[in-house]
């Protein structure tokens, strides 16, 4: 699903990602983890195409193809979903609008027909009820004064609405209590599937309580350090990132 | 939410070339080239008008001649030639048209054209369309249903001959004849318009729309338009244009009075698509258009609202005069430069009597070269006793070639007025546009989608129609704004 080799990159002028290997392959959960200044939100930002963020060796193949040589709005219909560690308001466009125009421009893209405004509702309702959804959060405009558990709930019912083969969690747990964690987690569970791959990038190991992963990552100045079962993040949670040798 | 699909659908099928520009080979009955007092006598007499009505016309001209054009506008343009244009141009036609029946095929298959389908929209829409093509009225729908509920909707021609005493009391009673260079010169050569006039305790059925269309090489249009809505009255008027493509500067200085008496309400709502001309600033339309509302009677409101895309130049102020106690005036605005485009608009609210209140939403957005100037004047006089203003002006900016101007103007002279001013600016962020493409649209649409939220709170405003009808414009103005 994605092939991760040699990755080099550069934001500002700045080395991040020294060469980074790592292959995910459908039906798997992987945990990526690290300190502050690791590479992981770049890493994250490069597979989604943000602008300023330049690779300058190695690929990254999705399903095989180029993953770079595409725009972000491909890729992204493509399959490739980013949870935002920090999500961006739109002021004036309820979220209901904003999610009918995404689902639409992916559903367009891949040949469905579009929905119209009452499918779409019917949709809606349907996926907030499994996830336990607020309703009125979908009637206010995208992320405009939502507290910091509403955007990441907001980014995960996203994530379920567009079914994307390959999903970033860019630190989806980071400011949340543990009644939020639990219902991002098990909003992210829900979508483990044997034909989809996520990718979890994340700070500290409780979320890994919740969200049990295929492998761990540990990276530090741009690389992996160290790869492991699950096991691995009772180890760090002993030990640390020092005791890893991937301290920043 | 349809709307939104079908703004995103017309921003993937417009190819940036103007879209409703072609011309409709119609023969023209015109008027000789230039401007005197001959000319206003030859549009009188074409007219068969009364002679009150000639002599206002030439007190206006005379008045015309003694004043030059305004240059207090942050707006840019070559000095018009005003004796190089047509002042009038009619369809060639004997008699009116009785029915849609009678009129010119032609003239039918450009509304075809123009996604204006008279039929449709008699049937499907509810709205009354009062189609001026040119200068003259030439489809007029509805209005039997109207007068039996004693609603006039006539064009301005037609009201002279069947409602001398209204138009004679109410013309140039908001807007006088010596008003401001454009205007005067609309009230010498104005050639027709709507008028509309609401019966005391009577909420008008429908919608009331006309389609304004420019057309005929070098004529300049002075359409003049006259609501009325008497005591306890409320009506709700559409205008919206659109022009063919046109290589050389059209001017357009229309006339807009609105008089609304005792509990009265008028909601006007203009949708403007003119011919903005091409990406280097040739051709396109001067809008140089007067709009006042009069709140005379106690408890009226007057409420304007505007999407302005269109127009090379747009240099307009829909006011309104608060007289009545306890009256309201409203002004919500959008307005989009790209390109060359220029645009300085905004609105004056004059508090006379006690506890008025008045709001204004003005959003503003450049792009391309564009410049938006938004110039607004909140006048509170010393009667007026508790009148309270709120101001909101945003002004959004996509690119780092064009330009937003806030100017606004306050004046209070009674100590228990309340007025309030907002005003913002801001840009649309790499966060945001990244945040969308991610989710699949692509950067046109996310602009157009952004945008639209920016200016929700006006949209919202507009009757279902032609909300549709303004988020569409929205984007096909922006395109090429990104990318």
């Amino acid at each position: 699903m994605l092939e991760i080799r040699n990755l080099h990159a550069r934001v500002d002028g700045k080395d991040i990602l020294r060469g980074l290997t790592l292959s995910v392959n459908a039906g798997e959960v992987h945990a990526l983890m690290g300190p502050n200044g690791s590479g992981k939100s770049t890493l994250a930002y490069l597979i989604a195409g943000r602008a300023g963020y330049e690779r300058t060796d190695g690929e990254i193949l999705y399903q095989g193809r180029d993953l770079l040589a595409m725009n972000v709005e491909e890729r992204a219909r493509e399959g490739v979903f980013l949870g935002f560690q920090y999500p961006v308001e739109i002021p004036g466009v309820s979220a209901l609008t904003f999610l009918k125009s995404s689902v639409n421009a992916v559903r367009k893209h891949r040949g469905l027909a579009e929905y119209d405004a009452m499918e779409f509702l019917k949709v809606v309702r349907e996926k907030a009820k499994q996830l336990d959804m607020p309703d009125g959060l979908l009637q206010r405009p995208v992320n405009v004064g939502f507290s910091g558990g509403e955007k990441k709930r907001h980014e995960i019912f996203q994530m379920a609405l567009l079914e994307p083969t390959l999903a970033l969690l860019d630190e989806t747990d980071s400011g949340l209590d543990i009644d939020a964690l639990r219902v991002v987690a098990s909003g992210i569970n829900r979508l483990r599937d044997p034909s989809r791959a996520i990718l979890v990038i994340t700070h500290y190991q409780r979320l890994l309580d919740y969200v049990v992963p295929d492998r761990i990552h540990v990276m530090a100045q741009g690389r992996l350090v160290k790869s492991g079962d699950k096991t691995l993040a009772a180890e760090l949670e002993k030990t640390g990132y020092a005791g890893l040798g991937a301290a920043a | 939410m349809a709307a939104k699909v079908e703004t995103l659908e017309t921003v993937d099928s417009v190819t940036g070339d103007y879209k409703y520009g072609f011309v409709t080979d119609i023969e023209s009955e015109m008027a000789p080239r230039g401007l005197g007092e001959d000319t206003v006598r030859f549009i009188s007499e074409k007219k068969r008008e009364p002679g009150w009505l000639l002599e206002w016309r030439l007190r206006a001209y005379r008045a015309w001649t003694k004043m030059s054009a305004p240059e207090w506008a942050n707006v840019h343009y070559p000095p018009i030639d005003y004796q190089d244009i047509y002042y009038y141009a009619a369809p060639k036609k004997k008699g009116g048209p009785k029915s849609l029946d009678e009129v010119d095929p032609e003239l039918l298959r450009t509304y075809e054209r123009l996604g204006i389908p008279i039929r449709e929209r008699e049937a499907l829409a509810g709205i009354a369309v009062d189609a001026v093509f040119d200068s003259v009225s030439v489809a007029t729908t509805f209005r039997g249903k109207l007068a039996e509920m004693g609603v006039i909707f006539s064009s301005m021609s037609e009201a002279v001959h069947e409602q001398p005493e209204l138009v004679r009391k109410y013309l140039g009673s908001v807007v006088p004849y010596s008003d401001n260079f454009d205007a005067t010169l609309n009230s010498a050569v104005f050639s027709d318009g709507t008028f509309v006039y609401v019966p005391p305790g009577v909420r008008c059925p429908m919608e009331l729309s006309t389609y304004f269309r420019i057309n005929a090489a070098k004529t300049g249009q002075f359409e003049r338009t006259l609501i009325i809505a008497d005591a306890g009255s409320y009506v709700s008027y559409l205008e919206g244009c659109t022009a063919p493509m046109r290589d050389e500067n059209q001017l357009h200085a229309a006339v807009v009075e609105l008089v609304a008496l005792d509990d009265a309400e008028i909601k006007y709502s203009t949708v403007q698509n003119w011919y903005p001309g091409d990406k280097n600033g040739k051709g396109g339309i001067y809008n140089f258009v007067t709009k006042r509302g009069a709140c005379r009677g106690r408890n009226s409101k007057i409420s304007w609202t505007q999407v302005e895309t269109g127009s090379a130049i747009t240099w307009k102020y829909p006011s309104c005069i608060l007289q009545g106690d306890n009256s309201v005036g409203e002004f919500y605005s959008v307005a989009v430069t790209n390109n060359r485009q220029q645009a300085d608009t905004g609105t004056k609210m004059i508090h006379i009597g006690r506890n008025t209140r008045s709001r204004i939403i003005s959003k503003g957005i450049s792009t391309g070269h564009g410049q938006n100037t938004y110039r607004g004047l909140v006048r509170v006089l010393a009667g007026a006793e508790g009148a309270h203003n709120y101001t909101q002006c945003d002004s959004l900016l996509i690119g780092d070639k064009c330009g937003a101007h806030t100017v606004p103007y306050i004046e209070v002279k009674n100590p228990t007025a309340r007025v309030e001013h907002e005003a913002t600016t801001s840009k649309i962020s790499d966060d945001q546009l990244f945040y969308c493409r991610q989710r699949g649209l692509n950067a046109e649409d996310s602009v157009t989608l952004i945008v639209n939220g920016f200016c929700r709170q006006v949209l919202q405003q507009l009757p279902m129609e032609f909300a549709v009808e303004a988020q569409k414009l929205l984007g096909v103005s922006l395109e090429g704004s990104v990318g």
